[in-house]
């Protein structure tokens, strides 16, 4: 994959992946050639525990549109929470 | 004509002496054969790589892809083992060129080498092809649309890898480039200036750039395949391994 800035955040929670659920402490957040998705780019995130492994990974590959509506419903939903909540 | 061949997952020696994966792909006459080391795409060790692989057996090479993630993720789907080097930077430079080296001693030591070996390689692999036709002495490679040969990587980016043209002057054996005119990562401009100087080191090679194509067009599963180009790009490929790994 080709096209090359990388965001990493940590990060506190949990992620469903092909094992089940597990712990997450970390993200990735790159746009770059998808595996899966049908478009030439993607807005990727991974969603990792690299002390578990590899595949210890929860994936999604977002549209351009689709990631913008993503973050925006993200920081919509934190700002409609209860005060104190959040 | 016997066209019989047989593909499986080896164990081989790679840098340090480290036993990685590898797909071979060998058709099953006796030979003799051309070898060719297939370098993967930055998405890993893939279904799609193997089937190039095997598509270099049916031509009747001897064939075999290394799995450049082995030690990183030995039992992780290709997509997850991606990440995971993607995340810490990539393949070294140096591990690379040793994982090479031992498939290219593995496919010269089989009863039905001829002797020679060349390299082909995508995406990343595209510039590591270069890298090991320019550190190991190889007959014939092949650059796929390779980024980072000319050119230094964004800030930012992930991958610990570094511009290669001051290693031109030991490139080892004649170099065919496909790129596509689309593409950024090579640019036209950098397959120029890369054309430029093997030129003036009188280094044998031949690049093209195909209108309308952009990065990946040989990738038949992706939304980048572009028939045209790659088909033409086969056809320059048979040619080029035809007339330096051939008997």
């Amino acid at each position: 994959m080709c096209t090359y800035i990388t965001e990493k955040v940590t990060v506190e929670g949990s992620g469903k992946g092909a094992g089940g659920w597990f712990g997450l402490t970390e993200a990735s957040v790159y746009f770059d050639h998808p595996v899966h998705a049908s478009a030439e780019h993607t807005l990727n995130i991974d969603f990792l525990a690299p002390e578990r492994g590899p595949s210890a990974r929860v994936a999604v590959e977002l549209s351009v549109a689709s990631a913008r509506a993503l973050a925006q419903a993200i920081e919509a939903a934190l700002a409609a929470a209860p005060p104190g909540l959040t | 004509m016997y066209d019989a061949m047989m593909a499986e997952t080896i164990g081989f020696a790679g840098h340090g002496g480290d036993v990685i994966e590898g797909y071979l792909a060998r058709p099953l006459g006796p030979g003799p054969s051309g070898s060719v080391v297939v370098i993967h795409h930055m998405p890993g060790y893939d279904a799609p790589t193997k089937e190039i692989t095997r598509k270099f057996a049916a031509a009747g090479y001897l064939a075999l892809c290394p799995n450049l993630y082995t030690r990183e993720a030995p039992e992780a789907s290709p997509d997850d083992a991606a990440a995971a080097v993607r995340a810490q930077g990539g393949v070294p430079d140096e591990r690379l060129v040793g994982d090479v080296g031992g498939a290219v001693s593995y496919l010269r030591a089989m009863p039905a080498s001829n002797g020679k070996a060349g390299v082909i390689g995508y995406c990343s692999g595209g510039r590591q092809a270069f890298l090991a036709a320019c550190s190991l002495p190889l007959d014939a490679a092949v650059d796929c649309y390779g980024a980072f040969v000319v050119g230094t990587p964004p800030e930012g980016m992930p991958l610990k890898v570094g511009p290669l043209l001051h290693l031109a002057g030991n490139l080892s054996c004649p170099l065919l480039g496909l790129f596509g005119a689309e593409d950024n990562h090579p640019s036209p401009e950098q397959t120029a200036e890369l054309d430029k100087e093997l030129t003036r080191l009188g280094k044998t090679h031949e690049f093209h750039t195909y209108e309308g194509a952009g990065h990946a067009f040989f990738a038949v599963d992706r939304p980048a395949y572009r028939p045209e180009a790659a088909n033409d790009g086969w056809r320059r490929i048979w040619e080029w391994f035809g007339r330096y790994l051939g008997n």
